[in-house]
């Protein structure tokens, strides 16, 4: 459903990702993970049609990602930034409902929608008439999620969504989008730094470094068989619960 | 159709030709002088007082807008000076006799008056102590070695005119190098010392007051400046009787006359249409009766904000696009940039002159010159309000799948709106300020009661124009602070309050 095929891209000389053939298994979790610079957002970006990569093509539902059709494309995929990249002049609602209603749905149904996906990220119902500036971290975060699902897209991209939260706030928040996920069934694709949060959510955890996949695999099997060096000392690198900054055994 | 409806419709008819015929409209200009608006003020009177519908277009500017006035057809008469017809208007020295003139002038559809009896000529003069003390009695006497370190200080237009300092310099080989000021405040320039001589007008109320003396044309050298009516040919066709009442005018007013009006107007600050009247009524016996005038205050208040209304929101429609496309097409920006640059860089009085080129005196140069000078800071404002949008702001439209035109209008003119507003703001505020030089082409508005003050050295006129223009200014500044919140939304505001 949403594939890579021999995709690279390089800024300035440094090649940020290496040829890259890669795919997403529907209702599936993904989680891209790594160091700053390997590459797992740029990958994101592909995917969104935000970066152009230098070769190779991006696959969705059976159709080739091109300019003329990408921004119809954007339309059936959910994107997440951190803090939620909300609009600032724009109510929570507004924000939620900005494209629905550029496609010409009427207030009610907005509203209606806006209200099933509050009760689902657990967003409190009056945070709806808010403004950005007046609402936590947290619910500009969960108001973020919501406006990605607003159109119900089969695949929803994350990049660093808990990135600006603090530790509490993210262990609800994780605790709710794993549900969320599972409930719809959605494709999902995250990118995180955070060891923790891909064991948390990923059925499926590629680990990128210098611009390329250097292992695929479920979080366990990274821990018990790391591929190389590299993999090894960025899992030691993490402070897991049970391992404790343990040496990883080889 | 019975034979009493006929004649009755007949009558109607004939009433009705008649009273077109009674009241033709003329339209009465002047040049930003005192004297001349003193007789501008003199034929609309007249005019009136013969059954026309007179309208005065008062202090127009300098020679050349007053004539190109005359010659379009934007005015029917106006005050003018023969010499200056010769060398000015006309540039041909070879009309010697007023015949001749007349002759050059009916090539053009246009006639003048015989004239009215002074002569304002031009003169050099300097106050008659100075001139006691050094000697001077003649410009003869100016061009003597021992007199080579005098400050000459002229007129704008006596520095340019072919008969004025350039023909002057070489007819008495002076060997000064003069400065360039205002007429109006040449006479302070002498009275504080700053300058040892300037150039006057032979009728000039000052030359009294301040005691000066004229020095000697020994050499013949000013033509002859004759004061005449100079009139489109038609307005003898339209509006005969004002014609005939005009022609009553010739050689009756005579230098002490035109010196006496032009002190009462000039140092005892008597109205302008008063001064006229009481000549028309002490020399024609005439039995004047003075129009009530609007507030003066009001009107030039609302033609100010006319002025300003006008250009800003053609202004505001031009260039928040122009500052789309420049955000959207950098390198289209830097041109566009560029462009709007140098137009602010233009003087006023420069776009003024273009502009009456092609458009008629009155409010409309002016409105198209304060519209080029909105343009600057309303492009500028549009472009940084989009360029300072976050870029993770910019992505999220875009990953959203919103189309660019529902970004614009949606996401970033939203975003921007603070800027653009303030953009409009100073923009207005520049406006109101600038809207003042507007009466150069009769644009009306505050500047009217400033240019006239400024002639007449008279500081309480000069604040009653420049006075509420300031407040008007703060007015407009204040009013928009008030329009922020209707403009910009609301979340943008809770946003910067936290920020």
């Amino acid at each position: 459903m949403l594939e890579l095929i021999d995709v690279a891209k390089s800024f300035g000389g440094t090649q940020v990702l290496q040829p890259t053939t890669l795919r997403f298994e529907r209702g599936k979790t993904t989680v891209l993970i790594g160091p700053s610079g390997c590459g797992k957002s740029t990958l994101l970006r592909i995917i969104i049609g935000l970066v152009e990569p230098d070769q190779g093509q991006v696959v969705f539902d059976g159709q080739k990602l091109t300019p003329a059709n990408i921004m119809l494309m954007r339309r059936k995929i959910g994107y997440v930034i951190q803090d939620g990249g909300l609009f600032p002049h724009l109510s929570a609602i507004d924000n939620v409902g900005l494209l629905a209603r550029h496609l010409g749905w009427s207030k009610l149904e907005v509203q209606k929608q806006a209200e099933k996906l509050a009760e689902l990220t657990r967003l409190p119902h009056e945070a709806l008439a808010k403004y950005p500036a007046q609402l936590s971290g947290g619910q500009r975060q969960r108001l973020g999620i919501m406006r990605a699902l607003m159109l119900d897209p089969a695949v929803i991209l994350l990049d660093e969504p808990m990135g600006a939260l603090d530790p509490l706030v993210r262990y609800d928040l994780q605790e709710d989008l794993r549900k969320i996920f599972q409930s719809l069934g959605k494709t999902v694709v995250m990118v995180t730094h955070d060891m923790g949060e891909a064991g948390f959510f990923g059925d499926r955890v590629l680990l990128l470094g210098g611009g390329r996949i250097v292992q695929d695999g479920t979080l366990d099997e990274l821990i018990a068989a790391p591929a190389d060096d590299f993999v090894r000392r960025f899992i030691s690198a993490q402070r897991l619960p049970g391992l404790n900054g343990k040496e990883v055994p080889a | 159709m019975s034979a009493a409806t006929r004649s009755l419709a007949l009558a109607l008819l004939a009433g009705g030709i008649a009273a077109a015929q009674e009241a033709p409209l003329v339209r009465v200009g002047s040049k930003a002088s005192i004297e001349n608006e003193i007789l501008g003020e003199m034929v609309t009177l007249l005019a009136r007082h013969h059954g026309a519908k007179a309208q005065h277009r008062a202090a127009l500017g300098g020679t050349q807008i007053v004539f190109q006035a005359l010659s379009r057809g934007d005015i029917d008469v106006y005050p003018e000076y023969t010499g200056t017809l010769t060398a000015e208007i006309l540039q041909d020295q070879s009309l010697r006799t007023d015949d001749e003139l007349r002759a050059a002038l009916a090539s053009r559809g246009l006639a003048m008056t015989r004239p009215l009896g002074f002569n304002n000529t031009y003169a050099l003069g300097l106050p008659e102590a100075a001139a006691e003390r050094l000697g001077l009695e003649s410009i003869s006497d100016l061009a003597k070695a021992e007199h080579a370190g005098l400050r000459l200080g002229f007129s704008e237009e006596f520095m340019n005119r072919s008969d004025g300092w350039p023909g002057l310099k070489d007819a008495y080989r002076l060997p000064h190098r003069p400065k360039t000021l205002d007429h109006s405040l040449a006479y302070r320039g002498l009275a504080a010392g700053s300058i040892d001589v300037t150039d006057l007008y032979s009728t000039d109320s000052e030359i009294k007051y301040h005691k000066l003396r004229l020095l000697a044309d020994d050499h013949g050298y000013f033509p002859e400046y004759h004061c005449v009516l100079l009139h489109r040919n038609d307005l003898a066709v339209r509006a005969p009787a004002v014609m005939a009442a005009l022609v009553r005018l010739e050689g009756a007013i005579d230098n002490s006359a035109m010196s006496e009006m032009n002190t009462r107007r000039k140092i005892d600050h008597v109205g302008g249409r008063q001064v006229a009247a009481d000549f028309l009524e002490s020399r024609l016996k005439l039995d004047i009766e003075l129009p009530r005038e609007p507030n003066p205050l009001w009107a030039a208040t609302r033609r100010h904000l006319l002025l300003v209304g006008i250009s800003l929101a053609a202004a505001v429609l031009v260039a928040v696009p122009l500052g789309i496309w420049s955000y959207k097409w950098p390198k289209l920006g830097h041109g566009i940039m560029a462009l709007v640059g140098i137009v602010q860089t233009l003087p006023s009085m420069a776009v003024l002159a273009v502009m009456l080129t092609f458009l008629p005196i009155g409010p409309a140069p002016a409105i198209v010159a304060l519209f080029f000078y909105s343009l600057l800071p309303i492009v500028r404002s549009t472009l940084t309000g989009l360029k300072e949008i976050p870029n993770h702001l910019k992505e999220s439209a875009i990953v959203l799948g919103l189309s660019p035109r529902a970004r614009l209008w949606r996401v970033e003119l939203p975003m921007a709106s603070r800027s653009i507003l303030s953009g409009i703001k100073t923009a207005a505020v520049i406006n109101v300020g600038t809207a003042t030089i507007g009466s150069l082409v009769g644009a009306g508005g505050y500047g009217d009661a400033i240019l006239a003050g400024i002639r007449l050295i008279d500081i309480p006129l000069i604040l009653q124009g420049a006075v509420p223009a300031a407040v008007l200014a703060l007015v407009v500044q204040f009013g928009f602070d008030l329009l922020e919140p209707l403009i910009v939304p609301k979340g943008l505001r809770l946003a910067a309050g936290k920020g």
